[in-house]
């Protein structure tokens, strides 16, 4: 049983102190530091193969690090002891390739694991299911397969999914990437939703508007290290470093 | 204008190919025997008489070739689960055991059982059970099926994309349940046709028990040609007959298998 | 060379019981090799007819004529769906004994023997896996990259040559491994018809000498150094004609 939290909401909800990561001889964090207040929402931009997505990963502990320390609510994310379920139910992930299971349909595929892996009772369950169904305007789609949707659908499915598990922390992996552009709009209006509702949210992504948006910090990364950090307005308007400048000059 | 044929189109074309075959050389060498020899013995009306016979013989091959199926199959899914397995004290023996089993003829492995396993087993009561040729042939059998089974459910897993895995442990599934729940319902589909083809394969290889005496179709074709006086112009007919019931039954698994294949690269 | 080890081995069986004659009994060495050669023969020769015929099969099926495509259909699923053993079986005793005589002066030895037709039975068996392994990897071929091919004016002899088969090769060559390994371990089945290959060499030998364990120690060794062999053979084919970038 794990000791009894000590954290408060005055505390960073996920907070990466001095975080580097290598895959054998090749660095990929380089020192991250990062906190995140509770009910914030952080985007972090950069250039591909910056370790962005290694980053968001290390959260909640899909990618171990090398060295540094990683907490989520004052728990450190990669301590041997740690119940990894309770990690899996505070720290929610949609990835960029969706990985809804094909096999069944939409309602199940939301309420798979707070059916098994929680045990909860099935009539809540997939009570919640279905709010959450209808949140992301998919309720007429609860008996597809994957198969059947588009690719914003079965992204908006997949953070139905993740919402389920009730998690305290959402993370987004340049979840709008493998998307047509007509279906990106819709998933980004179902994330801007969930960050007005007051989820914490951290989004790794190449969305630069809609990062300035609705962004409450943005960091910008650039070979394993984060360069600058700031709120939207400061880090679109005036980039102080000059790699900042550089990246934002060629996507805007 | 496309060269492939629909399967539809071909099952229908090369149904009649190797009949028409059969039934021609058959003919031909009923009408060259009926000139040549002088007792007048007919290939055709000889091989008649035997067919029940032989009939008989194959219905051993279909027990054999069930019963080492289903040994096979359980025996594979197991070595297959230790093979995928994290824990190495499970993964290297299962594995070094599949890949002995896969790489070696199915002569041999017949061989060795036949030769190595005893012919009777003493329980523990004092009573002496008799094993049966048929039945070692069977264990024989199923041991080379049992190592390609265990392949193709490792292969079955693998394929299974890496995303799955990550988003079933996002959600907090233990491995054993991501297996149980994610991974193994999608690997079931793609098993199916090679499972299929093992079963073919199988099959085919079961007259190899004839050389170590067990009296199924090939063993009582042989059998059955001695028996008419082991005339040269048997010999053509009887293989022939007996190609043609394997063919027979073999080939609409085969047509099927294939059929299965299709509609799931297809799908989804 | 079989002083090296012999007295070894002869101690071993004094002592162990353990007997490998063929390790120490100059006649059943002489066997053994003999049999290990024979094998490695019929194999390469069984894989040579098998590949002609797969190359051959394969571009008989891209024939205009319906009646040659048919008679490929036939020929694939006729000798992939019936047992291999018979095959051989039917191809030794059954075209074997209407195939001409040879005089040899005073007896008649029919001009193809159990090793010729084993060679031709197992050929023809694993060619008709070759004409589909090969039909796919032609298959494969991208039907863009052989438009290309004619907009710049190669002729469709050309495109085939230069364009489509080197391609097809390559895409073929895993499936084509497996059933080249997949053959030489049907080699065995020569036993059948009497060829003195590795199996009924060594099958000689443990009836004569009641060591069956031991040569089924060796046989199985054999052919798991053997498909070791042809693996890495293959697996190096396919490095060497791998093309920078593909297929990953």
């Amino acid at each position: 049983m794990q000791p009894a939290s000590t954290w408060t909401p005055d505390q960073p909800i996920v907070a990466l102190r001095d975080v580097h990561k290598s895959f054998g001889s090749f660095e990929v964090l380089k020192g991250i530091d990062l906190e995140v207040m509770k009910g914030e929402v952080i985007c972090i931009i950069g250039p591909s193969g910056s370790g962005k997505s290694t980053l968001v990963r290390t959260i909640n502990g899909l990618t171990p690090v090398t060295s540094g320390s990683v907490t989520v609510e004052g728990q450190e994310v990669h301590d041997a002891k740690l119940d990894k379920l309770a990690l899996r139910r505070k720290v929610g992930i949609v990835f960029q390739q969706y990985n809804l299971f094909p096999h069944r349909t939409v309602l199940d595929n939301i309420m798979m694991a707070p059916l098994l892996v929680l045990r909860e009772k099935r009539d809540d369950v997939e009570e919640r299911a279905r709010a959450l169904l209808a949140k992301v305007k998919l309720i007429d789609k609860e008996d597809a397969y994957p198969a059947e949707l588009s690719g914003g659908q079965q992204q908006r499915v997949a953070i139905a999914r993740s919402l389920c598990m009730r998690p305290d922390v959402m993370l987004f992996d340049e979840v709008t990437a493998a998307l047509d552009p007509e279906t990106v709009k819709e998933v980004l209006v179902t994330i801007k939703e969930l960050a007005s509702d007051g989820m914490t949210c951290v989004l790794v992504t190449h969305e630069m508007g809609f990062a300035r948006e609705i962004s409450d910090r943005v960091y910008f990364t650039d070979h394993g290290r984060i360069v600058e950090s700031g709120p939207p307005d400061a880090i679109f308007e005036c980039p102080q470093d000059p790699r900042t400048r550089e990246f934002l000059s060629k996507v805007l | 204008m496309t060269r492939t044929m629909s399967v539809t189109a071909l099952s229908r074309i090369t149904w009649r190919a190797p009949a028409l075959t059969a039934v021609l050389c058959l003919a031909s060498l009923t009408v060259a025997a009926q000139g040549t020899d002088g007792t007048r013995v007919s290939a055709l009306s000889t091989l008649v008489v035997w067919i029940p016979f032989i009939l008989k013989g194959f219905l051993l091959n279909l027990i054999m070739s069930i019963l080492a199926m289903a040994i096979a199959t359980v025996a594979g899914v197991i070595l297959g689960f230790m093979q995928i397995s994290p824990s190495v004290i499970l993964r290297v023996p299962a594995k070094l055991f599949t890949q002995l089993f896969r790489n070696s003829p199915w002569l041999v492995i017949l061989f060795a059982i036949m030769l190595l396993l005893p012919f009777q087993v003493t329980l523990p009561g004092g009573d002496k059970i008799l094993i049966p040729d048929w039945v070692k042939a069977t264990v024989g059998f199923a041991l080379p099926v049992m190592a390609n089974i265990a392949e193709i459910l490792r292969g079955a897993v693998l394929s299974i994309p890496s995303g799955q895995w990550e988003s079933a442990e996002s959600l907090a599934f233990s491995r054993r349940q991501t297996l149980r729940y994610i991974i193994l319902p999608q690997c079931i589909r793609r098993m199916l046709p090679p499972w299929m083809n093992w079963y073919a394969l199988l099959m085919l290889m079961t007259p190899m028990a004839a050389i170590l005496g067990v009296n199924e179709a090939l063993g009582n074709t042989q059998a059955a040609m001695e028996a008419a006086g082991s005339h040269p112009e048997f010999l053509i007919p009887f293989y022939l007959f007996l190609m043609t019931i394997f063919f027979v039954f073999i080939y609409p698994i085969s047509i099927y298998t294939r059929r299965l294949e299709r509609r799931f690269s297809a799908g989804s | 060379m079989l002083d090296l080890f012999a007295p070894f081995f002869q101690r071993l069986y004094e002592t162990t019981g353990v007997n490998f004659t063929p390790f120490y009994d100059p006649y059943d060495w002489g066997r053994l090799l003999e049999g290990m050669w024979v094998s490695v023969k019929l194999i390469l020769a069984v894989i040579a007819v098998s590949m002609v015929i797969g190359v051959v099969g394969a571009g008989a099926q891209t024939s205009k004529l319906r009646i040659v495509r048919f008679l490929v259909a036939a020929y694939i699923e006729i000798f992939r769906n019936t047992p291999p053993i018979v095959q051989l079986l039917f191809f030794y005793f059954g075209l074997g004994a209407i195939t001409p005589r040879v005089d040899m002066g005073g007896w008649y030895e029919p001009i193809i023997g159990s090793f010729g037709w084993a060679v031709i039975a197992l050929g023809i068996f694993g060619g008709s896996y070759n004409v589909e392994i090969f039909r796919s990897g032609v298959d494969a071929v991208p039907e863009t990259t052989k438009e290309a091919a004619d907009a710049l004016g190669f002729s469709d002899f050309k495109i085939f040559a230069y364009i489509t088969l080197p391609l097809a090769f390559r895409f073929s060559l895993p499936a084509l491994t497996n059933n080249v390994i997949s053959l030489a371990k049907t080699s065995s089945l020569a036993y059948v018809i009497a060829v003195p290959e590795i199996t009924y060499t060594l099958s000689n030998i443990w009836s004569d000498s009641v060591n069956v364990p031991e040569m089924m120690v060796l046989l199985f060794l054999y052919y798991i150094v053997l498909v070791a062999v042809i693996a890495w053979l293959m697996g190096w084919l396919e490095r060497k004609l791998a093309l920078p970038g593909y297929g990953q």
